[in-house]
């Protein structure tokens, strides 16, 4: 497969994780239902990934085996070179339902990040300050999350995970319930916080625009089980603008990745 | 939905504290009807003999002692009830068999009128405070551990998750996320048996009490003494009220981080 092919001009960069030939099947009222078989992928260090394919084809379901809030049934997660076996602070979530803690401050919530790591009072509310500036939301610091706008929310729960230190963020589709203005907003901030930090993201969209804007590689999943179809390369240079996807090469890969995702969305329906 | 009529916009400019103030003089009013029309007077006392008989039983010596024999048995039942709910909630919401074995028998006894089983518990305990506190405990048990176990089972997943990535532990979890995401529940389970504790003092004080609120209305009933006996009825209503409103407070205060306000 040309993704393959590609995959391996990175085998020389440092490997974040590893996902080793996981296997996923879960037991549900109607029998066995396998969400994923066989899948296989390196995350390097630094690097941008996004996850496109149709709902149900289980991306969250990869995502949650990486976090280590689900066991594969068979295969293996490392991270660092260590097998996953649960949580760990070095893998990062952001969630499509934000997931702030309601009853603290915007402060606060990122203050349990740093809690959590051995963070503690002043220094804890100072360094929580400097991840709110970074997301441009220290006004709003007292405020409680159902204060905040959907994309305000989104924000409060990056400078979270980004204040656990993590060294690769995973996020299931987290701009997937904003709307389309403050989607490609914050599309733009996470792109230049990644160009100044390149902190290993690991993205779930369902949206190819999305996907290709922000990543160096797209992976396709396809349904029924799960598992990857094709691995896209984006040679699109960075810095990227909201103006790349005028360009022909943006439109080029949209239109070949677009397709792929169509044929497993009609895979489906069937 | 309440409709955009004139009398809305009307209703709106009134203050709320007029509103309070009129609603008190319409049921003065209907109060007075009551006791000129014949069929009812003898049942509705007038305003001047129902604050007449405060007087009365102090001389008689036995308000005082009715209204803190009362709350000494709704406080400690109450309290009872709470303490026993609260663990066996949690249990309930975290282990299945725990949940499985006990909660249809709790909803199944909810569902019984206290009145009905308080020979059983008399016979049991024998007369005296115990059974009282007995009954009431098991009236605020049940609908306390009701609501806190719904509170516990509805727990955001995502929010357990989310704290779980971040590191925290077993006993993180149950501090910083499980026990205020369950706080409005447990208040509002507090506000309920309150409430609870009051309606059910009437069955409990029928086990032969010496005092109490709910004994007195029902020896008054004996001779026919309406008066003191509305009350009575009257200071209950107003203990139940005054409590619901504290509570009440305390709950605004408390959560209003939350994004939807139960009723
Ligand atoms: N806990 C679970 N139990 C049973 N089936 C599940 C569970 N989680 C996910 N699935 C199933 O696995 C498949 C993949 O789900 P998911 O990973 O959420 O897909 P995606 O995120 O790509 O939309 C779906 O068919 C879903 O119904
Ligand atoms: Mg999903």
């Amino acid at each position: 497969m040309a993704g393959e092919a590609r995959n391996l001009k990175n085998t020389n960069e440092h490997v974040r994780v590893r996902i080793d030939n996981v296997r996923k099947v879960f037991n549900g009222r109607n029998g066995e239902m396998v969400a994923l078989n066989g899948v296989s992928l390196d995350i390097h260090d630094n690097e941008f990934i996004c996850v496109v394919g149709p709902s149900g084809c289980g991306k969250s379901t990869l995502l949650n085996i990486i976090a280590g809030l689900l066991e594969p049934t068979e295969g293996k997660v490392y991270c660092d070179g260590k097998e996953v076996t649960g949580t760990g602070t070095e893998r990062g979530v952001v969630f499509q339902q934000y997931a702030l803690f309601p009853w603290l401050t915007v402060k606060k919530n990122v203050m349990f990040a740093l809690e959590m790591r051995g963070v503690k009072g002043k220094q804890a509310e100072q360094e929580a300050m400097k991840y709110l500036e970074m997301v441009d939301l220290a006004k709003f610091a007292d405020h409680y999350p159902k204060e905040l706008s959907g994309g305000m929310k989104q924000r409060v729960a990056i400078a979270r995970a980004y204040a656990a230190e993590p060294s690769v963020l995973l996020m299931d589709e987290p701009f997937g319930a904003l709307d389309a203005q403050t989607r490609t907003q914050l599309q733009t901030e996470l792109l230049e916080t990644w160009e100044r930090d390149k902190k290993t993201c690991f993205f779930i969209t369902h949206d190819v625009d999305e996907a290709i804007i922000l990543a160096q590689r797209v992976i396709i999943m396809s349904a029924r089980p799960g598992r990857i179809k094709e691995i896209v390369d984006i040679d699109i240079p960075y810095p990227r603008t909201q103006e790349t996807k005028l360009t022909p090469e943006f439109n080029a890969l949209k239109n070949r990745i677009w397709s792929q995702v169509y044929q497993e969305y009609l895979e489906v329906r069937k | 939905m309440e409709k955009k009529t004139k009398q809305g916009s009307l209703a709106d400019r009134i203050p709320a504290k007029v509103w309070v103030l009129l609603s008190f003089l319409a049921a003065m009013l209907l109060w007075w009807i009551l006791s000129i029309i014949p069929a009812t007077s003898r049942a509705f006392p007038n305003v001047v003999k129902v604050l007449a008989s405060i007087k009365t039983m102090i001389s008689r010596g036995v308000l005082w002692k009715d209204l803190s024999s009362s709350l000494i048995s709704v406080v400690s039942g109450y309290v009872l009830g709470f303490v026993i709910a609260l663990p066996v909630a949690i249990l309930m919401a975290w282990y299945k068999p725990v949940r499985y074995i006990i909660e249809p028998w709790i909803q199944f006894i909810r569902n019984i009128p206290p009145l009905a089983y308080v020979p059983l518990i008399v016979i049991a305990a024998g007369v005296g405070r115990r059974p009282q506190i007995i009954v009431i405990t098991i009236a605020c048990f049940l609908i306390m551990c009701v609501t806190i176990y719904q509170g516990v089972i509805n727990v955001d997943e995502t929010l357990i998750k989310a704290a779980r990535v971040l590191g925290a532990t077993d006993k993180d979890i149950f501090i910083r996320v499980i026990a205020p995401a369950t706080l409005p529940f447990i208040l509002t389970a507090i506000r309920l048996g309150a409430s609870v504790a009051l309606t059910t003092l009437i069955a409990a004080e029928s086990t032969g009490a010496n005092a109490g609120l709910g004994m007195r209305i029902r020896s008054l009933n004996n001779s026919f003494e309406s008066a003191p006996m509305l009350l009575y009825i009257i200071i209950i209503g107003i203990l139940g009220i005054t409590i619901e409103k504290l509570i009440k407070t305390a709950e605004r205060r408390l959560t209003s981080w939350q994004e939807k306000r139960e009723i």
